[in-house]
């Protein structure tokens, strides 16, 4: 694999985080993080949509007129978004349901805009369809570090299987409640921005 | 009214938008460092919210739903698969004539506004809340209180933490957790606090 190549795919994961770096996408990740099996399904589709619309948007780029590109751009997205909805409402409907109104989210989610628009609307399609699977990978570790610490404390389990049993059905464990609610995933967020800034000095904001 | 009351008051405080579904997160933290900015963003947000959450239910309602379409003679037909693209696509065009019409009519308003707008229509808030209303299956008048209550809470939401956020200015952050690390961890207190409201029965 060329060296450029590498670094499209593999720079958003830990170099250039969209959502620890460049704050995007963040509306969808938390709400979905409280088990981690939507998470896996979420990612999946936000990897699947950004993969396809960078793709798309990147293959017609030199016929979008300019001033209706982020028309352009919305269509492609929103219509891989409904047949993500489809796929997941005909497959798998309990998921479905748990994951509610954030699979539409999607839709907004900056990243997928934001590559399109920053990325593929200047690069070739093969690089696009990379660039679209290395962000999309790079908000999903995020996902996944989040809902392995949400679900893992909250519930003792990962993926449904018990890790830690829990005091209620006679185990060791007593389940932290908060880990659950909405403001732990701030929390997590929060810390890991701290710890991966500590880690990487040069990302730290000046001014803050 | 007691059931329109209780709806708008769970909309403000128990189901905020921001702090209980981190809808809007973008802007919410993009947009939190001045109260007066985040003023203008909250108002602009209300609007919109109150207008297009209506809207979309009437398209739902008389367009989309499963057998909506009997008033035009097609009773099978459910056209709900076309929801997300028709919701995102009255939110632009709104946003867009809510644009053209303040700039004609209401030049101050419209100042004051003024790049808010379009940053709108890639709102979360904006698209959740509209798809909340699908999903909770409100009538027309219900989606009016909802639609202006949902929006509401995310402007006091924004207004709090851009307080917050320029009185923090002064204290002595560590290094790595300033900015954006230390923003997020006041985000999940102030959700903590919201989450009080939650006992709430009226």
């Amino acid at each position: 694999m060329a060296e450029s190549t590498k670094k499209v795919l593999f720079g958003p994961i830990f170099e250039n985080n969209p959502i620890a770096l460049q704050v995007l996408g963040i509306c969808s990740a938390l709400a979905v993080t409280t088990k981690l099996d939507t998470v896996l399904v979420m990612s999946a589709a936000v990897i699947f949509v950004t993969a396809f619309s960078n793709a798309s948007v990147s293959l017609i780029r030199e016929q979008i007129p300019g001033s209706i590109r982020i028309i352009v751009q919305m269509t492609i997205i929103a219509s891989l978004v409904i047949l993500v909805d489809q796929v997941l409402k005909a497959y798998a409907f309990e998921l479905s349901k748990q994951l509610s109104v954030f699979v539409g989210l999607i839709i907004t989610n900056c990243i997928v805009m934001g590559r399109a628009e920053g990325f593929a609307m200047k690069n070739g399609v093969w690089l696009s369809f990379l660039d679209g699977i290395g962000n999309g990978l790079g908000y999903s570790m995020i996902l996944v570090i989040v809902g392995v610490f949400r679900e893992l404390l909250g519930s003792g389990s990962l993926l449904g299987y018990t890790i830690l049993p829990l005091t209620t059905d006679g185990g060791w464990y007593n389940a932290n409640g908060l880990m659950l609610l909405p403001p732990s995933a701030f929390f997590i967020i929060g810390f890991f921005i701290w710890v991966l800034r500590s880690y990487k000095k040069d990302q730290i904001e000046v001014d803050g | 009214m007691e059931h329109y009351l209780s709806l708008f008051l769970k909309a403000v405080f128990v189901e905020n938008l921001a702090l209980a579904f981190f809808l809007g997160m973008c802007t919410f933290l993009a947009v939190s460092k001045k109260v007066e900015t985040a003023t203008g963003l909250g108002i602009a947000v209300v609007v919109v919210q109150t207008i297009s959450i209506p809207l979309n239910n009437l398209i739902y309602q008389y367009l989309l739903k499963d057998g909506a379409l009997a008033w035009a003679g097609f009773p099978g037909v459910d056209l709900s698969f076309l929801g997300l693209i028709s919701y995102i696509g009255v939110i632009a065009a709104m946003v867009q004539i809510l644009e053209m019409t303040l700039d004609k009519f209401v030049p101050a308003l419209y100042n004051a506004l003024g790049i808010f707008l379009p940053l709108i229509t890639v709102n979360c808030a904006i698209l959740g809340g509209s798809l909340f209303m699908v999903e909770r299956d409100y009538n027309f008048s219900e989606s009016v209180v909802f639609g202006f209550g949902s929006g509401f809470g995310w402007a006091i939401a924004i207004m709090a933490l851009a307080g917050i956020r320029e009185k923090l200015k002064y204290s002595d952050i560590p290094e790595g957790l300033r900015g954006l690390g230390a923003t997020f961890i006041i985000v999940g207190l102030m959700a903590m606090a919201f989450m009080a409201f939650s006992g709430i029965q009226l």
